[in-house]
This record gives structure tokens, C-alpha cells and sequence, in this order.
């Protein structure tokens, strides 16, 4: 139904395919930039490049960072939206599909197309129920073929487990070819910057002779090549993690996954800021009944249970939606604008602990001496309150930002379980576990849902936390005065 | 009794190795009291952690030996090394306030101590607990000492530390800058009670200070400490009579008193060394007014001048010394002559009165006023200096504060306060911005009062900005560099940061940035207090220095009597938010009429050159 360009999405036609740019992949692309602009004004702030150093220079702290920037990398790829094109016949208007893919959708196509009937198990070549198949006349119940998977096996019984092993091996070698052709690239590029030879830079990044942790993030870099050599060796034949209920390859599902994690988390985390700084800056500074209303707002937002102010507010949204159905062309576009409204609402509601302990920082700052001093030279309010008081709680809220940003995951993946989160037609981690819950309590159980989410899950927290950490360690002045 | 050896601490840090004492050799005597002298960061601190091995983790005692009694504390294991703290080395610190446990009471606290290291217990242990209280002079002891420390004054405070360090009875108490938090008159009885307690004791008293004068009062010997070295050891009367290290005469030469009034001070130029780097010379060498290119080359030793007297300086080396030239006749001060005529009234304060709402309750409603500053009235002239003096708490930051508008909206002012005619207390926003050009203001702390995140020229620029925003940025660019020029920084330190100014510089800045509107009244709230007795003399120089040449008047806050002598035409001594005396200040500190005026002068202590 592709109708007149609607006020929600941007499309571009481009012969073959349409560009859709969707709501939080304006997000996305607004973080990157903004990112981008912080790095470059870091790179001319001296004390704010020494802070930003001393973050990475920590060996834990960059292999987080390593982790963190590729499961970014595969959630920009899954930002790149488009269409595809359907027919072209000259004079009527060219047809595009309704189903918005992205550029990771097209790398991992194989996986997407690969689908099965029902559940299977990681790596298996029989799907997981009885199927009554019809062989010569004479039905049986045995368990069938996979569609998609094993196929190439002749006997595979006895093929599996060695073909299982030479295309991992394979894989894994692929893998490190890379990681070296990386660490290639990185030692000419250093001994380029140093002006010494190639051998002397690969003899200083080995021996963890550098100013940033290169060797870590070598190591780590290998460790990823490895990993996912192999996963992507043996995703062309097998379903990795297995497959879910309506046949899904997990190993897809998770990585589409990933997106919906990291906006969650980024999105939600800008909603809060501009509302947690402002209101705590100004309740802080100028204190009196403006201090007031704002300390009356957040203790009454605190004391609403979160749960139900985002279950209503879904409830609402869903119903809009549904009785607005022209201006969400698509799918996509559906469970995007839910998307976006959840982190809107997670971000509104979760901005009081930031909120407050701003207010107390500037009240505490309020006082400092050249705050006094700019106030004798009759500097005005805004002035006082953007050149003096933001920048000297900017680390407050860089830390509370990436500290914010995991539980802001794990908040996604709670309300999902409980049935508000995102869109069940979106993958999720939230969505993932909520019918793993289901799925444990057959028998045998289905344990690969509940495992593959579970660790991809955990990966990402678990470096965002550590990097969170190494951020805190480096901006923290009292962490500075040791 | 106490003897160190050779003493060397190291500090890992992330700049590298602070060799925070480098061979340090003293003995103390039974009974006697020795003064580790030095200003901030010269080892005195560490030298005192490293007897008592309380050192922090990233430090140790990396060579020589500390022995008490014949055993060498550095060898102890931790075990038995606590055993000897309390019951022979006892310390107490300089901030009375964060050496007591806040939740337990004192008294649970001093029967702790009494209770580890003696064979009391029990009744017994309390009894001996309120008899010490009361011997520190803590009234009423029996309720006192079921209280908890926020409910006594800083030098009540320090007095049940005191309780706390001797109820074990030690041989050697270690008191670590004990009286620089508290007020002159405080200091005088915390002193007078040490003292006293020694005597009746017969302890030996390791006594760290940066204060000359608080040595001249009280010890027996002094050792000077510089750069992580011992550089002279003398006893008191040899050290005030005739001091030997240039360090130790620059030290004499820059303690602002009546002496140097229309004077410029000896300031020692330049600032301590970093102890990260390894020294080749003499570490005095770069500071030093005698130095020569062998003190830059070797290391002198501590040579021996008679049987208590000694000296690490080239000067007194017993072969071919290096000689000391006198230092440059004291610069007959044009202030003395060319003093300017006192002008019209600039200032005038009539009647100021400040209370500051108290809030409590859920609302924060006002329940009550405190009085912070009552009545108070003085006139200010042109081109001169009024100090404003008094303890801490007497209202003296706060009058500065109502007069600059800063207190509009947190506190109720009544009163007037009138600068060139204008009324200050009722001007409406435009007036006082014009205003503001007229008046400015240095802090006392030169680490609080610079934005850490703004660039120097920034910082400079602001002003002008707000006050005077019809200026080019060309004519501000030339205007900071000529501030710059005045205050004595090398240009080009607009692009810096202030972290990486040391105090003295950081405070130069800030006096830039109050001239850099030409103001004709800048009020200086304690703008030395925090800094060491050598820079000091840099910035009161300074300041003078700019009051002859650009005819700005100062309103000087300060608990500096000393300072007071040397810089102020007026004083104005204030307690309790009230001003008891006011007049000339020759005439009002020869010849106090007040009996609190008198009490404050006596409890001064005194640093002078005795005539030999
Ligand atoms: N913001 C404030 N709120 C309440 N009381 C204050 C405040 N500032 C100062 N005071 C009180 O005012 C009195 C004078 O303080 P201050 O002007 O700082 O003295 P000084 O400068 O001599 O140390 C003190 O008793 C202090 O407790
Ligand atoms: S040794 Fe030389 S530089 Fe050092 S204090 Fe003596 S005269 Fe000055
Ligand atoms: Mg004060």
C-alpha cells in the first residue's frame, strides 16, 4: 500500500530501492553526530582530551569500548533503512515492498530467508517436533529435515559433527586473517605516526609499550574476529543459536536485537538529560518557589510506580495508532513510533535521580568563589548559569549518562517481559526473554532462546557497566585528587 | 630520645616518585620541644607520618631508620608498631574537626584510648577520661564528656584531641600544625596548655607549623625544612639571633610587621621546586639570591657551625664557601614618602546590618534570623587601606559581601552603604552594573575562586564583557595583556588553564581579573591566608605596589595582624558581627583602648631578629 509520503518518514526513491529514514534512525543519526562534535571538541580541550585518555587508558575500560563500538557498528548497519523495489514498468509508478528492510537485513539475508517450520536446536539438522510425514503411502510421525539447515549433509548422522568442525575451523582462520590484516593496518599506522619502523611499533603494541592500551584492544579485536568467524561460517548451513517458535534463525533475531537495545538506551538517556540538567541547574541556582516546584515535580513523579504511568501511556499510544493507521505506512513504521514513544516516556520518567543530584551540586557551587567573582562583575543569569555551572557539572552528567544507559536496557527488557515494552513484532531482548519464558517449561525444554539472548544481553550491559566504570574512574574529581 | 637517620620517603604518584624527605637527620631530647619548620609541601607532614608509620598505602620509608629508645620503628612489624603508637608516639592533626569519630561521644572515644594502652578499665578508665578533660581546660567534664565533638568549638575540639593524645601517658607527642585552623586568641591557649602539660610531663613535643612565630614562642630548637631536606638546625635563640640559610633569612625577611611598613618585603622569588625530579644542586639554588655555578653543580652538605648549630648551605662549607652577599637593602619605600594624600571619602558604611533567614520544616519556611554582622559603620578614602580584622565568624567576609551586592536575595540587609555618593543598598539593576566597575574583589582561596574550566584570558576577559561591553576585542585583547604585565605573568598564559598556575600565580590572576575595570575599591577577603609566608610577601608587594600606582583604595579583610601592620592606614577590629574599635593603625595597635583589641594583639605571636 505504498501511498503519498506521510509526515512520519522520509523516503527517497533511488532506482532500485527507496531510502527510509525512520524516527529513531533520525536519533541515531543525530547521536552519531553529536558524538562526532564532542569528539572533536574534546580533541581541543586539553584537560577534557587528559580525562577522556586516562578513561581508555585503562585495560578494562577500552576492551569495553572495543566490545561496545562493534555491537554499535551492527546497530548502525541496521539503521540504514530502505525498500525494495517491486516492479518497474515504465508509465506507472514504481511498486516498492511494504516490508522496510535495513542494510543488515540484506548482509544477514540468508539467515532472514532461512527460515524453519518451528523450533530447532543450535547446530541441528532435525527440527525439534514429530511431524506425521507421509513416506510411500505409510505415514509416520518421525522428526523431519530441517528446510534450511543441514541440507548439504548426505548422511548426517554421521557427517555432522566433522562438517560442524571443518567450517568452524575455517571460520576461525577467516577470522584471524582479519584480526591480523587489522593489526597490520594499525601497526603501519602507528609507525607512520611515530616516524619508526614497522617492526619497532609491532615490538611496542606487543610488549604494551604504548600510551593507549593498543595490545588490549588488539586482543580483543582477535577475540571478536574469532567469534564471530566462526558463528558466520557456520550460519550459512546451520541456525547457530537454533530457531524460535515461528522458525526464526536466533542468530538474526539477536542481532536485529542489538538496535533496539542501543536506542533504547541512547534515546531514552537524551530525553532525560536536557530535562534533568535544566530543571536541576536552575532549581540549584536560583532556588526560592522555582526550587520548589521543581523539587515538588520530581518527588511527585517519584512516587508514581513507573510501571503504571508507562503501562497507561502505551495503552494510549497503542490505541492511537491503531485508529491513525494512514499515517504509519508501514510495518516498520508501526512498531518504530511505539519504539520511539517508549523511550520517550522511559526518558520522562527517569530523570529525577540526575535531576536531584545536580540541583545539589550547584547548590554547593552556588557558593564557589568565582561564581561570586562573575557575580561582582554583574555577569548576568544565563551567562552564569552556561559558561559557569554546566561545564563544572558536565562530568556528573557524562557519568550518570553511561551509567544510565544499562539499566535503561534492562528496563526495556523488564517492561517487555510484562507485556508494555516494545511492539511484539519487534526483536528485542525484552520481547526474546518473554517467550523463552513459555518455552522453559516444555519438555525437553527450549533453553536456546532464553541462552542466546541471556549472553548477548549480558555481553552489552556487562561492557557498558565496565565502561561506565572506567568513565566514572577518570571524571570523578575525587577519584583525580588520589 | 627520638633520633632520625638518613630518613627517605618516597610517594608513588602518577607524575612519578615524590622523594617527599630526602635524608633527614634529628634527634629530639627528653623533655624538649622541636619545631619542624617549612612551608607547604616541603616534607614536614610526611617526615611525622613516616615516625608513626601511618603513612598513606602509595608511600614508604625507602631509606634510613627512626629510632625511639633503641628501637627502629621503620624494622617494627604493623602488630607491634600499634603497640607503640598511644602508648610511647601519640599525634595530633592540624583539623580538629575530622580527627574525632563524629558518632560515638568523646568520652567513649578517650575510655578507648585510655583502655588499649593502660591497665585501666571500666569506672576507673572513665574517672581518669574526666580528669583529663578537665586538665585540657574543658569546662564541667562530668556532662562534657558524654557529648559528641559537633557540639563544641574548633578549640574545644582540639583540646579533648589533646585529652586523647596524652591520656596514654606518651614520651614524644607529634602535633601536627595543631592551632593553624583555629584564631590567634585560640592558638595562645592551645599553646600555653601544651606547654604546661609538657613541663608537668616532661614529654618531648615534635611541633610541625609553618608559623615563625608560633616557633618563637614555643620551642626549643627548630629545624628548617626545604624541598624534602633539613636545610638548618639551631636552637631557638641561635635561629632568631643570627639564621645562617639565605631560605631561613628570606623566610625572616618576608614576614610582613611593623618593622617593613613603607617597605617593600624580601619576597624570595619563585615557588618551591617539584620533589619528582632528581636535584643536582643545592635545591635552593633556583630561588637563592647568592647562588653561584656551584651551588648549581653539587649538593652542599649540612655543615656543622659550633655544637647546635648547622646549615646546608655553601656558605659555611669549611673549605673555600661561597659568599653570601647581604640581601639588597630594603627598598626605602617610595610608600613611606610619596604616600598619597588621602582623598574624598570613597566608601562609606553606615549602620549595616545582615541576618540570614533560617529555614527549616518541611516548606522551608523562615523561622528565625541569625545576626551575622550588626551596625556597623566606617568610611573609606581614596587610595588607602582599611583593615577590617577579627576571628573567624565575626562578620567580616559577610560585611564585604553586603557591600558588593551579593548578598541581595539570601540574607536581609539593612543599613546603607555608599560608594562615590551612589547608595548601594537600593541602587536598581543599571546603577549597580555601572557601579560594579567601581568595586571588585579578590577571595582568599586561590584554587576556589577561578572557574577550573575556563581559560585564563577567559577569565580575564569576563569582566570587561559584562562591565564595559562597548570595548573591541582588540582593545580587550591589549587591555589583558597589559593586566598581565602589571600582575607579573608572562603573556602568554591567557591560552592556560588555572590548574596548571601554582597559588601564588593563580592569586596574581585573580588580582588581574579585579583590575581589569579599573576598579577604584577592591575589597581583599584573606587574599594571603592560604598562601606561604614567601609568596605572601610576593602578593602584598604586589598589591601595594598597585595602590601607589593606580590609586585604588582597599577594604582589607584579614586575622593577619601582622599583614595589618604592614598595610593598613585604618584598622577596624570586629567581633561578633559588631565593630569594637576602629582609628589609625599605628595609632590603635601601639595603643589598644579595648580589652578585646588587647587580648587579640597579645595573643599574636611574634617572629623578630633579635639584636645580637
Ligand atoms: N550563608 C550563611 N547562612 C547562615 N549564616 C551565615 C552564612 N554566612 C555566614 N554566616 C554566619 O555569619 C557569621 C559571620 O560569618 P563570616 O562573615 O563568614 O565571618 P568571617 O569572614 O569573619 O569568617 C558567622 O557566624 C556565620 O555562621
Ligand atoms: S648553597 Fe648556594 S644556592 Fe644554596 S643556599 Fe647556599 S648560597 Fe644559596
Ligand atoms: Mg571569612
Amino acid at each position: 500500500m505504498p501511498g503519498p509520503i506521510r509526515a512520519c518518514v522520509c523516503s527517497k526513491d533511488y532506482g532500485a530501492m527507496k531510502i527510509v529514514v525512520l524516527w529513531t534512525d533520525w536519533v541515531v543519526f543525530f547521536v552519531m553526530a553529536a558524538t562526532l562534535l564532542y569528539a572533536w571538541k574534546v580533541r581541543h580541550t586539553p584537560h577534557l582530551a587528559s580525562t577522556w585518555r586516562k578513561a581508555f587508558a585503562s585495560p578494562t575500560g577500552s576492551a569495553a569500548t572495543t566490545v561496545l563500538a562493534a555491537f554499535v557498528s551492527i546497530g548502525v548497519l541496521d539503521t540504514l533503512h530502505y525498500r525494495r523495489l517491486l516492479s518497474n514498468s515504465t508509465g506507472t509508478a514504481p511498486t516498492y515492498g511494504t516490508e522496510t528492510l535495513s542494510l543488515l537485513d540484506h548482509l544477514l539475508r540468508r539467515q532472514q530467508a532461512g527460515k524453519e517450520r518451528s523450533y530447532s536446536a543450535p547446530l541441528a539438522y532435525l527440527a525439534y517436533e514429530k511431524e506425521a510425514v507421509t513416506t510411500n503411502g505409510e505415514t509416520r510421525r518421525i522428526y523431519p529435515r530441517l528446510i534450511n539447515a543441514g541440507t548439504h549433509l548426505q548422511d548426517p548422522a554421521h557427517d555432522r559433527a566433522a562438517d560442524v568442525l571443518t567450517r568452524g575451523f575455517v571460520g576461525a582462520i577467516k577470522g584471524m586473517f582479519v584480526a591480523g590484516l587489522l593489526a597490520g593496518l594499525l601497526t603501519w599506522f602507528k609507525s607512520r605516526r611515530n616516524g619508526r619502523g614497522l617492526a619497532a611499533a609491532w615490538f611496542d603494541i606487543r610488549s604494551g609499550r604504548t600510551r593507549m592500551p593498543l595490545r588490549v584492544v588488539l586482543t580483543t579485536v582477535s577475540v571478536l574476529c574469532l567469534l564471530s568467524g566462526i558463528v558466520l561460517a557456520l550460519s550459512v548451513e546451520y541456525h547457530v543459536f537454533g530457531t524460535d517458535r515461528v522458525g526464526n534463525d536466533l542468530f538474526y533475531v539477536v542481532m536485529k536485537s542489538l538496535r533496539t537495545a542501543l536506542v533504547i538506551g541512547t534515546l531514552s538517556t537524551l530525553v532525560t538529560m536536557p530535562i534533568a540538567v535544566g530543571l536541576g541547574i536552575l532549581a540549584g541556582y536560583l532556588g526560592g518557589w522555582i526550587d520548589e516546584v521543581i523539587q515538588y515535580i520530581y518527588t511527585v513523579i517519584n512516587s508514581i510506580p513507573y510501571v503504571l504511568l508507562i503501562a497507561a501511556t502505551v495503552l494510549i499510544l497503542m490505541t492511537f495508532i491503531d485508529n491513525h493507521a494512514d499515517l504509519f505506512p508501514t510495518a516498520a513504521n508501526r512498531t518504530d513510533a511505539r519504539l520511539f514513544f517508549l523511550c520517550v516516556i522511559l526518558g520522562m520518567t527517569s530523570w529525577t535521580d540526575l535531576c536531584r543530584l545536580i540541583r545539589g551540586e550547584v547548590i554547593k557551587l552556588r557558593e564557589a568563589e568565582y561564581i561570586q567573582a562573575a557575580q561582582a562583575f554583574g555577569v548576568g543569569t544565563w551567562r552564569i548559569l552556561s559558561v559557569h555551572l554546566l561545564p563544572n557539572v558536565m562530568h556528573l552528567i557524562l557519568i550518570s549518562m553511561v551509567i544510565s544507559f544499562s539499566g535503561l536496557v534492562l528496563a526495556e527488557a523488564v517492561l517487555s517481559y510484562v507485556g508494555i515494552g516494545v511492539d511484539p513484532a519487534m526483536q528485542s531482548f525484552g520481547t526474546l526473554i518473554n517467550t523463552a519464558r513459555l518455552e522453559l517449561s516444555r519438555k525437553p525444554a527450549i533453553w536456546w532462546t532464553l541462552a542466546t539472548a541471556f549472553s548477548f544481553m549480558f555481553t552489552l550491559v556487562l561492557s557498558a557497566n565496565i565502561f561506565s566504570d572506567a568513565v566514572r574512574d577518570a571524571f570523578d574529581p575525587r577519584a583525580i585528587h588520589n | 630520645m627520638l633520633k632520625l637517620d638518613q630518613l627517605r620517603t618516597e610517594i608513588y604518584s602518577s607524575q612519578g616518585t615524590v622523594v617527599a624527605v630526602d635524608g633527614v637527620t634529628l634527634d629530639i631530647q627528653p623533655g624538649e620541644t622541636f619545631a619542624l619548620v617549612g612551608e607547604s609541601g616541603s616534607g614536614k607532614s610526611v617526615t611525622a607520618l613516616s615516625i608513626t608509620r601511618l603513612l598513606p598505602d602509595n608511600a614508604c620509608v625507602a631509606a634510613g631508620s627512626v629510632l625511639l629508645g633503641g628501637t627502629n620503628l621503620v624494622d617494627l612489624a604493623e602488630r607491634d608498631m600499634r603497640r607503640y603508637r598511644g602508648r610511647h608516639i601519640s599525634m595530633i592533626f592540624q583539623e580538629p574537626a575530622t580527627s574525632l569519630n563524629p558518632v560515638l561521644t568523646i568520652g567513649r572515644q578517650i575510655i578507648e584510648v585510655i583502655e588499649t594502652h593502660t591497665e585501666l578499665h571500666g569506672a576507673a578508665a572513665r574517672s581518669k577520661a574526666i580528669d583529663w578533660l578537665r586538665r585540657v581546660g574543658i569546662p564541667e567534664p562530668e556532662r562534657r564528656i558524654d557529648t559528641y565533638s559537633f557540639q563544641m568549638s574548633g578549640g574545644q575540639k582540639q583540646r579533648v584531641m589533646i585529652a586523647m593524645a596524652l591520656a596514654t601517658e606518651p614520651e614524644l607527642l607529634i602535633a601536627d600544625e595543631p592551632t593553624t585552623a583555629l584564631d590567634v586568641t585560640v592558638q595562645k591557649q592551645i599553646l600555653d596548655l601544651l606547654l604546661s602539660l609538657q613541663r608537668e610531663r616532661g614529654m618531648s613535643i615534635l611541633l610541625i607549623t609553618h608559623d615563625l612565630g608560633v616557633v618563637a614562642q614555643v620551642a626549643d630548637r627548630v629545624g628548617i625544612m626545604y624541598a624534602g631536606e633539613l636545610v638548618e638546625l639551631a636552637t631557638k635563640d641561635e635561629f632568631f639571633s643570627r639564621p645562617m640559610h639565605p631560605y631561613a633569612n628570606g623566610l625572616l625577611g618576608a614576614l610582613p610587621d611593623v618593622d617593613k611598613r613603607g617597605h617593600t618585603l624580601e619576597a624570595i622569588p619563585g615557588s618551591a621546586p617539584t620533589l619528582t625530579q632528581a636535584f643536582h644542586g643545592c635545591r635552593f639554588a633556583p630561588r637563592c639570591h647568592a647562588a653561584t655555578e656551584r651551588c648549581r653543580q653539587e649538593a652542599p652538605a649540612l655543615y656543622a657551625q659550633g655544637a647546635t648549630h648547622a646549615v646546608r648551605c655553601f656558605g659555611f662549607a669549611p673549605t673555600n664557601p661561597v659568599v653570601i652577599s647581604a640581601l639588597p637593602e630594603r627598598i626605602a619605600g617610595a610608600g613611606a614618602h610619596n604616600r598619597r594624600e588621602a582623598g574624598d571619602v570613597l566608601l562609606r558604611a553606615d549602620k549595616l546590618r545582615v541576618r540570614f533567614p533560617i529555614r527549616s520544616g518541611l516548606m522551608q519556611r523562615i523561622t528565625g534570623y541569625v545576626d551575622a554582622v550588626h551596625d556597623v559603620s566606617f568610611e573609606l578614602r581614596q587610595g588607602q587601606t582599611l583593615a577590617l580584622v577579627g576571628e573567624s565568624g565575626s562578620g567580616k567576609t559577610t560585611t564585604g559581601k553586603a557591600i558588593l551586592q551579593l548578598l541581595r536575595g539570601s540574607a536581609v540587609v539593612d543599613g546603607s552603604a555608599t560608594l562615590n555618593g551612589l547608595e548601594l543598598m537600593t541602587a536598581n539593576d543599571r546603577q549597580l552594573h555601572g557601579a560594579r566597575r567601581q568595586m571588585q574583589i579578590i577571595f582568599q582561596d586561590p584554587f576556589g575562586s577561578l572557574n577550573p574550566r575556563m581559560r585564563v584570558g577567559e577569565i580575564l576577559e569576563e569582566g570587561i564583557l559584562s562591565l564595559q561591553p562597548d570595548v573591541s576585542a582588540v582593545g580587550r585583547t591589549e587591555r589583558i595583556a597589559v593586566l598581565l604585565d602589571k600582575v607579573g605573568l608572562p603573556r602568554n598564559c591567557v591560552t592556560r588553564y588555572p590548574h596548571e598556575f601554582s597559588g601564588g600565580q593563580r592569586q596574581r590572576i585573580a588580582i588581574a581579573r579585579a583590575l581589569a575595570v579599573d576598579p577604584q575599591l577592591i575589597i581583599c577577603d584573606e587574599p594571603t591566608s592560604a598562601l606561604d609566608v614567601s609568596v605572601q610577601a610576593q602578593i602584598l608587594n604586589l598589591l601595594k605596589g598597585l595602590q601607589q600606582e593606580l590609586g585604588v583604595a582597599y577594604l582589607f579583610i584579614t586575622h593577619n595582624i601582622g599583614v595589618v601592620e604592614y598595610l593598613a592606614d585604618h584598622v577596624a577590629v570586629m567581633q561578633d558581627g559588631r565593630i569594637v574599635e576602629a582609628g589609625r593603625s599605628a595609632e590603635l595597635l601601639s595603643s589598644p583602648r579595648e580589652a578585646y583589641t588587647q587580648t587579640l594583639l597579645a595573643a599574636v605571636p611574634r617572629a623578630r631578629l633579635k639584636a645580637v
